[in-house]
């Protein structure tokens, strides 16, 4: 396949727009590629996109960055997390908790961890997992119309509960 | 084993694995991060040396064959090398200081370490075996861990320097040839469904590259919210029905024009034999018919997994590091196009060819 830009050399890199829901192709040799802008080490990803960004930063006005939040930990701002779509360190999870919380719904359409639990992470961690777990089971139950064994969740999750609370009251365990 | 070994066999991965056919490999990998550093795109250069010493000791000891490079030190052409084998990333390959790879001898397990995340550590395995490949790097993980103390909230998992990957850190994927589907045209609305169920559809290289020699990656996308063993599940299910519609559509193919494959079929041959200069495009689309004719049982010649291990043979790196030279892309073609007729030499040795 020829390059649709110089038309000479052999087209490397294949991109495919969406506009308007028309997708559009472009095949480019490299050189076109990078005279184009478009940056072949880091792919425009999901994060990208759903960021609203693209291959461009937004511009911000100086007042905006006058207040712009920043991570206590690693000193990443927010503006800056926007425009490199990664984030600084495992603490900017906190400092950046509001656009995240929408931003991981988005992606995963859900907010709350189930899978694997470290060996070393507290009983806190385990607690919130067994709890989300058995949230899913209500609601499989629920749909099954299996009241009584939903009726059964319910009251372990209660229990459940109160350990945790019982736990962050306690403050012995840092999650 | 050094790279010039590496390059004249191929990764255990590659050996017959379960339900072979239209499926080539299984992959698993986890991200994971440490506990109060910053990630390696943030961290500065003396941060990411002390991860790299870390990890150096810590897998140097938790297994001694495990083989260590480290990106400073690894020419471009090696790093190449590792790429082309799908041991490190593209985003690796660009890396220098603090950055680096343990792989282990039969190439099933690497660890990347200071990619995106501090540790990505991937497991692959023959034909489709998500399973095993998940139980691999899940070990690797827990010994790991007990090592180190990794970045983890009970609310958002594992944590992670993209937000695409946090919660479980796991990207599950399926390496697959559906030569059947694209020439039925059917891959389109295939790609189109799948993407509506949370997976992904990619080139043999991963992401940003095109599907060449009909050859797809099939992950998932979402990490967070649910179980390992669910997203591994899923997965599986979809790519065994993505089998069933691979062979419903060769069935057809074979039904209603079985004449204009084996045509497709003996050309991918003749051409194989007899071109002086192919590019590794080319290459890789007749292989791909090359795949179908054993599949189909027009040919049988040669095993599929020798096959299989030309697609990765016949990359410009490989092709460079056999011929011990830098080749430009030219002289590339040439060389190619000689390596494949030598194979084609040997598999069919001792037949008349017509």
């Amino acid at each position: 396949m020829i390059c649709e830009s110089c038309q000479k050399k052999d087209a490397t890199i294949h991109l495919t727009q969406v506009v308007d829901g028309n997708s559009k192709k472009l095949n480019l040799c490299q050189d076109c590629a990078q005279d184009n802008g478009i940056d072949l080490n880091s792919p425009i990803s999901i994060t990208d996109v759903l960021l609203g960004l693209g291959a461009h930063p937004p511009s911000v006005s100086p007042a905006a960055t006058e207040f712009d939040l920043s991570c206590n930990h690693c000193q990443m701002t927010r503006t800056e997390f926007k425009k490199r779509t990664r984030l600084g360190c495992p603490e900017c999870y906190n400092a950046f908790m509001g656009e995240l919380s929408a931003l991981t719904k988005a992606m995963h359409h859900s907010g709350q961890h189930i899978g694997k639990i470290p060996a070393r992470q507290g009983n806190e961690a385990r607690l919130v997992a067994q709890v989300a777990a058995l949230q899913k089971d209500i609601e499989t139950a629920i749909a099954k119309e299996q009241y009584e064994v939903a009726a059964n969740l319910r009251d372990k999750i209660k229990a459940l509960k109160s350990s945790l609370q019982l736990l962050e009251d306690g403050g012995s365990d840092d999650a | 084993m050094t790279l010039d070994d590496m390059v004249r066999r191929h990764g255990s991965w590659l050996e017959a694995g379960v339900n072979e056919g239209p499926v080539i490999s299984s992959r698993v990998r986890l991200a994971r991060n440490l506990e109060a550093a910053c990630f390696p795109g943030w961290a500065n250069e003396e941060e990411k040396e002390d991860v790299w010493e870390q990890a150096t000791g810590i897998f140097q000891s938790m297994d001694a064959s495990f083989i260590r490079w480290g990106m400073a030190e690894t020419s471009a052409l090696d790093k190449e090398i590792l790429f082309e084998r799908h041991l490190i990333s593209q985003e690796l390959a660009t890396k220098n200081e603090g950055c680096g790879v343990f792989v282990s001898p039969d190439e099933c397990l690497s660890i990347m370490v200071n990619e995106e995340d501090h540790f990505r550590i991937q497991s692959l395995q023959p034909g489709l075996n998500l399973k095993a490949a998940w139980k691999a790097a899940d070990q690797i993980d827990d010994e790991l861990e007990s090592e180190l103390t990794y970045a983890f909230s009970p609310k958002l998992g594992y944590l992670t320097s993209c937000p695409s990957n946090v919660g479980t850190g796991l990207r599950a994927s399926v390496m697959l040839h559906l030569p059947g589907l694209v020439l039925m045209e059917e891959m389109d609305p295939v790609i189109n469904g799948i993407s509506k169920i949370g997976l992904a559809v990619r080139g043999m290289w991963g992401e940003g590259t095109e599907a060449a020699g009909n050859m797809f990656q099939v992950s998932n996308q979402i990490t967070l919210g649910r179980h390992e063993n669910e997203i591994i599940a899923h997965l599986e299910q979809i790519v065994l029905e993505l089998i069933e519609h691979e062979n419903n559509a060769r069935e057809r193919l074979m039904n209603d024009r079985a004449l204009v494959i084996e045509d497709h079929v003996a050309r991918a041959f003749g051409i194989l034999s007899n071109a002086r200069m192919m590019t590794s495009g080319e290459a890789l689309n007749l292989l791909s018919i090359l795949r179908l004719g054993l599949d189909l049982g027009m040919i049988d010649e040669f095993a599929r997994r020798e096959v299989d291990m030309l697609f990765i043979a016949i990359q410009p790196a490989h092709l460079q590091k056999l011929e011990n030279k830098e080749l430009e892309p030219d002289d590339r073609d040439v060389v190619r196009a000689e390596m494949l007729r030598n194979f084609m030499e040997i598999a069919t040795e001792g037949e008349d060819l017509i």
